[in-house]
C-alpha cells in the first residue's frame, strides 16, 4: 500500500482501432499525495483523459497498478467498482454533464440517491453545496436557465456534495469564456485549500494549469515534465 | 421511492409522447375490457349456467318444436325435479334494431326453475294472473325507460298478427347473479298459444331440472330414450352445452377475442418499446453520467425499465379502471347485454399490464445496462 492517495504504477493502455493497436499510456508512473491539486497538460491524444479515467474507475489499464485511497481500482469491477466511485470520486466534465430534466437542486442530488440518506439530509447537504459554489438562490433553476458558468458551478456542487476523497476535472473550464473559467479555477482553488480537496484536473490551458499546485506534462503516452507551483520547469 | 422524482422526470422530458404512448396503453386496455365483456357475454350462461339444468330440445334444430304433451312425461323420468318451457318468440319493439330476447315461458315453473330471476311477491302475483303480462329485466326496462303498467306493443315476423302483440308491465326483475341476464322480455306462452292460428301446444324448448347434477348424462339420455323413435325425437343436453352451442352461431367467440388481443398487444408492445428504446437513445450522455456517478449497470436497468413500467401501468390501470366502472353500472354500454367482467379477466389484465411493461422496457434497459461509459461520453485519449 502506498501513503500516496492515488498511485499509477507502470500503467499501460492500449486501444484497438480495427486491427491497429493504439498505445495511449506506456508504462506510466503517477503519485498523488492527499491534499494536492494536479494538472495534466499535453497535446491530444497524450493520454490525459485515459489517465484520468484510470484514476476514476471508468476504465481499466492493459497493464499495470492503479491505487486510490488504499483501493486497487484496476482489481475493482462491477456494482462493488461503482459504490466505491459513488463513496470516493467526484467527477468534473466539460460540458457539464447536468440532466437538463432535473433542476440544479436535484442534480446536485443525484449522487446522494445512491446513499441511505433521508430526504430531509440530502436536501441539507445539497443546500450546503451549492452555498459553496454560490447557487443557493437557483436551486430551482433548470440548467437551461443557467449560464455556462453557473452550470458548471452546478457540476462542481454534484462532485463535492457526497464528500469524495478526491474530484477529478476533465477540462473544467474548456466550455467557458475567461471570466467564467477564472470563477471555476477559484472554486477549485478553494475547494483545495480550504476544504482539503484532492484534485486532479486535465487542462489545455496554461493559466487554468498555473492555479494547480504542480502541472504533469504527457507526450505520447508517457509523464515528461513536471512542474511544481512557484519553480521554475 | 428515491428515484420516483427522477423517473417521473423522465417521462416528462417529452411529454406529449409519453402522453401519447400512455393513451395507447389505455385504449388498448379498454379495448381489452370490451372484448372480454364480450366473449362473458357471450358465455354468461356457460360458465354458471344451472348446473341442475338440462335442456331438451328437438333432434333436428331448435327451429323444430316439441309437443306440449311431452311435460308430463319428461316429468315422470327418473331423476327429474321439475320441468318449464320457453319458446323464441322474435317480437320486434319499434324497429329491429332493438333487439332483445323476448320468450315465452310459463310462468309459475318457470319462475321456480330460474331462481336467479328476481321479483317482488306483488310483481309475481301480478304476472302470474295477467295473461297478457310480462316481465322485464332491469337494464331492459332502463334501456327504454319503460315502467311496470306500461303497454309495450312487439310485432313478430314468425307470428304476425293484424292488430299486433300487446304486452302489460307486470314487473322489472333483478338478476340474483351478477351473471344472469337483464335484457330479457319473459310473457305468458298461453296468451300466444291461446291465440287462434298460432302455436296451439307447440313448444320450442323444455328446462329440466334435475335431483342430482352429478346424473345429468343418465338422465338426459334417459328422457332422449323417452321418445326415441317418435315423429319429435329430442336431444337433451346440459345447459351449458345448450349455452355454448348458442353462441357458437356467432362464430368461436374466444378465437376471436384471443386473435384481435394477440394483434392489438403486438401493436402496442412495438409502440411502448420503442418509446422506451427512443428515449434511451436520446439520453445515452446523460444514462453514462448517472453510471458515473456511482449508479450500477442494474441500477440504470431498473431505472428503464420503472419507467416502462409506469407507461404501462398508468395506461393499463386507467384502462381497466373505465371496464370496472362499466362492469358496475356506472358507465352505460348500451352494446352490451350483460355487463360482466370475470374477475380472472381483472386479474389477467393485471398480469398483462405488468408482462407488457417488462417486455417493452426489457431490451432498451439492456442496452442503457450494457452502456460503457467511456464509450457514451467520448473519452478517448
Amino acid at each position: 500500500m502506498s501513503d500516496s492517495l492515488v498511485s499509477v504504477r507502470d500503467v499501460h493502455k492500449v486501444y484497438k482501432r480495427g486491427s491497429e493497436q493504439v498505445d495511449v499510456l506506456d508504462g506510466l508512473d503517477l503519485e498523488v499525495p492527499a491534499g494536492d491539486f494536479v494538472a495534466l497538460m499535453g497535446p491530444s491524444g497524450s493520454g490525459k483523459t485515459t489517465l484520468l479515467n484510470l484514476i476514476g474507475g471508468l476504465d481499466k489499464p492493459t497493464s499495470g497498478s492503479v491505487e486510490v485511497s488504499g483501493t486497487r481500482v484496476d482489481k475493482t469491477s462491477g456494482a462493488k467498482l461503482a459504490a466505491w466511485r459513488a463513496r470516493n470520486i467526484g467527477f468534473v466534465f466539460q460540458f457539464y454533464n447536468l440532466l437538463p430534466v432535473l433542476t440544479a437542486e436535484r442534480n446536485v442530488e443525484l449522487p446522494l440517491l445512491l446513499t441511505g440518506l433521508s430526504k430531509k439530509e440530502r436536501m441539507k447537504r445539497v443546500e450546503i453545496a451549492l452555498d459553496v459554489v454560490g447557487l443557493s438562490d437557483r436551486r430551482k433553476h433548470y440548467p437551461r436557465q443557467l449560464s455556462g458558468g453557473q452550470e458548471q458551478r452546478v457540476g462542481i456542487a454534484r462532485a463535492i456534495v457526497s464528500d469524495p476523497t478526491l474530484i477529478l476535472g476533465d477540462e473544467p473550464t474548456g466550455d467557458l469564456d475567461r471570466a467564467s473559467g477564472d470563477e471555476i479555477l477559484n472554486l477549485l482553488q478553494t475547494l483545495n485549500e480550504d476544504h482539503g480537496k484532492t484534485i486532479i484536473m486535465v487542462t489545455h490551458d496554461p493559466l487554468a494549469a498555473k492555479r494547480a499546485k504542480r502541472t504533469v506534462h504527457l507526450d505520447k503516452g508517457a509523464l515528461v515534465n513536471e512542474t511544481v507551483a512557484g519553480a521554475v520547469a | 421511492m428515491r428515484f420516483i422524482h427522477l423517473i417521473w422526470r423522465n417521462l416528462m422530458r417529452k411529454p406529449f409522447r409519453t402522453i401519447l404512448t400512455v393513451g395507447s396503453v389505455f385504449v388498448a386496455f379498454l379495448l381489452y375490457g370490451v372484448l372480454m365483456m364480450v366473449q362473458a357475454g357471450f358465455g354468461v350462461g356457460v360458465d354458471l349456467a344451472g348446473v341442475d339444468r338440462l335442456i331438451t330440445k328437438h333432434k333436428v334444430s331448435l327451429i323444430q318444436t316439441l309437443p306440449y304433451s311431452y311435460a308430463a312425461r319428461i316429468d315422470n323420468v327418473d331423476g327429474v325435479a321439475g320441468v318449464t318451457h320457453g319458446n323464441w318468440f322474435n317480437g320486434i319493439y319499434q324497429d329491429p334494431k332493438n333487439f332483445f330476447a323476448n320468450i315465452a315461458v310459463d310462468p309459475e315453473s318457470w319462475l321456480a326453475i330460474h331462481p336467479e330471476i328476481v321479483l317482488t311477491d306483488k310483481e309475481r302475483e301480478a304476472w302470474l294472473a295477467n295473461r297478457q303480462g310480462a316481465i322485464v329485466g332491469r337494464q331492459l326496462a332502463e334501456r327504454f325507460e319503460w315502467e311496470v303498467g306500461d303497454r309495450i306493443p312487439l310485432d313478430s315476423p314468425i307470428y304476425q298478427l293484424d292488430e299486433g302483440w300487446e304486452f302489460v308491465i307486470e314487473g322489472i326483475y333483478e338478476a340474483g347473479d351478477e351473471t344472469y341476464d337483464e335484457t330479457q322480455f319473459f310473457f305468458h306462452w298461453k296468451y300466444v298459444d291461446e291465440t287462434p292460428g298460432w302455436w296451439q301446444g307447440e313448444i320450442g324448448w323444455y328446462v329440466v331440472q334435475i335431483s342430482n347434477p352429478d346424473n345429468a348424462p343418465e338422465v338426459a339420455s334417459r328422457i332422449d330414450q323417452a321418445f326415441a323413435n317418435s315423429s319429435a325425437e329430442t336431444e337433451t343436453s346440459t345447459e351449458k352445452a345448450f349455452v355454448q352451442a348458442f353462441a357458437n352461431q356467432y362464430g368461436n367467440i374466444k378465437a376471436i377475442v384471443t386473435s384481435i388481443l394477440g394483434v392489438v398487444f403486438f401493436t402496442l408492445l412495438l409502440v411502448a418499446g420503442n418509446t422506451v428504446a427512443q428515449s434511451v437513445r436520446e439520453r445515452i450522455n446523460e444514462l453514462a453520467v448517472l453510471k458515473t456517478l456511482g449508479f450500477t449497470d442494474g441500477r440504470v436497468m431498473r431505472l428503464v425499465l420503472a419507467e416502462s413500467m409506469v407507461i404501462a401501468l398508468v395506461g393499463g390501470l386507467a384502462g381497466l379502471g373505465i371496464i370496472a366502472l362499466v362492469a358496475r353500472g356506472e358507465i352505460d354500454l348500451q352494446f352490451l347485454p350483460v355487463l360482466f367482467m370475470p374477475s380472472w379477466a381483472m386479474a389477467l389484465g393485471a398480469v398483462l399490464i405488468v408482462v407488457l411493461g417488462l417486455v417493452a422496457g426489457a431490451f432498451p434497459a439492456w442496452q442503457a445496462s450494457r452502456l460503457k461509459i467511456i464509450d457514451a461520453l467520448g473519452r478517448r485519449a
